[in-house]
């Protein structure tokens, strides 16, 4: 089974924010950068399937030089090889960027792409769906578990309060992986030895003939959400801090 | 013709899901806004329930859109015949809860007519020339973005759950109209199979009063007993965020979250939590909050009443020790 796993690079989780001065996104100079979690628990799930189907794991990642680090882990946690789409600027919408990793995926023809439930930067949730379209495949999104089934695939998605369910799909087919379902692994010593000698192709928007296009949605601006409770915040020492959350609690919302 | 704007209802095995009647308040309250007219569209087959209790609502259309295709959900189907509503009834807007199964059509849908939809929607408003500007979260909560839709209708958007209050619709007498879409059984890649749950709940979090809940910040599951001493000192249910379930280090009963329980305590205590979305909108409902993180600008505090700044590993034992004293 030939499989590709589509991985994004965020900014590391504790990562404190700024805007930036064009007040239109963040500024990035200073971050840190690692694989967005969700699309970590695609890369273990296609690395199973693997292990037990036989095949193969491709990487594709788009985004500016940075994200060689990203896609250096993916090779050294057990990708067999990568591709980079060279895109110095990350779009701010889905579309954009998920016509870029259908335009190389169209020329890879794997069986199966899995993708992570969303990006932990804009979260749209969508890039595995609008794959599915633009590539004109199946797609399940929230899946747990995936097991061959006949000519095709069976998946266990995950639906709202706790219920589940099956669902059959033909080959090749698109699946949006759920997060947390699974032990990610870590790169062993070797695994990175290894990594270095693993494939990397680069391609650019314009080696995959995409071009730009209006996108239909325009991010204005980019600001820090306002309160919208007045919240009492505590920020001495712990003991200090303690004691008057105790007070609080006691006499103004009276729920100890 | 003054514009419409679709809602997009929700439902299974004949039962609303509840969000639809925010969008459908959403598509009013708009309406208003741009002097136009709301309608609201139900998907399914044998429906008539569901069609007549939206044709109870104050829409110029509630369309009753039936086909043996639609009776359970497929991305397929649900994209096909909503494609086709909207090139007969030609919105300016359509809106959708922002559920699972939207998520998992809906940016289908937008693609085939080229647009991008806009998902988990906090806030819309118009700006200059009836210009549709939407409200989204960035970064997990850490951040805010208005993004402004170019181009002809239709534009698309979920809308995230308590963005616009149900109680606010408008109810009315609306005409029916049955929509009968064309959808081949051979155009339907996906075959669901039955619903089923895992194991019964054996925690109903639902019931507490107080619940202390437990996130990320507790760094590793030798700490969670620290927690739960101050759950016992409270008297409260020791709950957590997905990541803690998933990690098993508390079982996925006591999950609360979007995937896991809604609550709404007289007291909940939030600990090392960020507050993702995904986690709020199983919380939020609590009429105390307090939050305790080391990073002020944590989601998690636009939420909370009271909030302490600071290390949770020196904070829980001196707020145990507090509330032992004041009980």
């Amino acid at each position: 089974m030939k499989i590709v796993v589509a991985i994004k690079q965020v900014p590391a989780r504790d990562s404190q924010l700024r805007i930036a001065a064009s007040g239109q996104w963040i500024e990035e100079a200073d971050l840190a950068w690692e694989i967005n979690e969700p699309d970590a628990y695609a890369l273990e799930a296609g690395l199973r399937l693997k292990e037990k189907q036989g095949g193969e794991v491709v990487a594709l990642c788009a985004g500016p030089e940075r994200v060689s680090s990203t896609i250096r882990e993916a090779l050294a946690k057990g990708a067999d090889r990568a591709i980079h789409i060279e895109d110095p600027l990350a779009s701010a919408e889905p579309l954009s960027t998920a016509r870029l990793l259908a335009a190389a995926l169209a020329a890879e023809k794997p069986d199966l792409v899995l993708t992570g439930l969303q990006s932990d930067d804009l979260g749209f949730g969508q890039t595995g769906v609008i794959l599915a379209e633009l590539l004109g495949v199946a797609h399940a999104t929230i899946v747990m578990e995936v097991e061959p089934s006949g000519a095709g695939i069976r998946v266990k998605r995950e639906l709202e309060d706790g219920w589940f369910q099956h669902v059959e799909m033909p080959l090749p087919a698109v699946l949006a992986i759920q997060s947390g379902i699974s032990k990610l692994r870590y790169a062993t010593l070797m695994g990175i030895k290894k990594a270095k000698n693993k494939e990397v192709r680069r391609l650019s928007a314009a080696d995959l003939a995409v071009s730009a296009g209006s996108p239909s949605v325009v991010l204005e601006r980019v600001y820090l959400p306002e309160r919208s409770k007045h919240t009492q915040l505590f920020d001495g020492p712990p003991k200090e801090a303690a004691a008057q959350l105790v007070e609080k609690l006691k006499f103004e919302a009276r729920v100890l | 013709m003054s514009p419409t704007i679709l809602a997009a209802m929700e439902q299974r095995d004949g039962v609303w899901n509840r969000m639809s009647f925010e969008t459908l308040a959403a598509a009013q309250q708009l309406a208003r806004e741009l002097a136009g007219t709301a309608s609201a569209a139900v998907l399914g087959s044998g429906i008539e329930n569901l069609s007549n209790e939206l044709a109870g609502y104050q829409l110029a259309r509630a369309y009753a859109v039936e086909h043996e295709q639609l009776a359970v959900y497929t991305p397929d189907a649900y994209t096909l015949a909503l494609g086709q509503l909207i090139a007969q009834v030609k919105p300016a807007i359509v809106l959708f809860p922002h559920t699972y199964q939207v998520r998992d059509f809906m940016p289908k849908l937008a693609t085939t007519l080229g647009k991008v939809a806009l998902s988990d929607i906090i806030a819309l408003r118009f700006a200059e020339n009836n210009q549709l500007v939407a409200v989204r979260q960035l970064f997990q909560g850490k951040m805010n973005a208005d993004l402004r839709f170019t181009g002809d209708s239709p534009h698309f958007a979920s809308l995230q759950a308590g963005a616009y209050r149900a109680d606010h619709v408008a109810t009315g007498s609306t005409p029916l109209e049955k929509f009968n879409p064309a959808i081949e059984a051979s155009q339907v890649r996906t075959r669901p199979l039955e619903l089923f749950r895992a194991a019964e709940r054996a925690v109903d979090l639902t019931a507490a009063e107080i619940i202390v809940s437990v996130g990320r910040g507790i760094r590793e599951a030798d700490n969670i007993p620290m927690v739960e001493k101050l759950a016992e000192v409270l008297g409260a249910e020791l709950a957590a965020s997905r990541p803690i379930c998933d990690a098993g280090w508390l079982p996925m009963e006591r999950q609360v979250g979007s995937s896991g329980q809604t609550v709404a305590p007289k007291l909940y205590l939030a600990v090392g939590i960020s507050g993702a979305i995904q986690h709020l909108v199983g919380m939020k409902g609590s009429r105390t909050v307090v939050a305790i993180n080391k990073d002020p600008n944590a989601p998690i505090f636009e939420v909370a009443d009271y909030g302490i700044v600071g290390d949770l590993f020196q904070v829980i034992p001196e707020l145990t020790e507090a509330i032992k004293k004041a009980k």
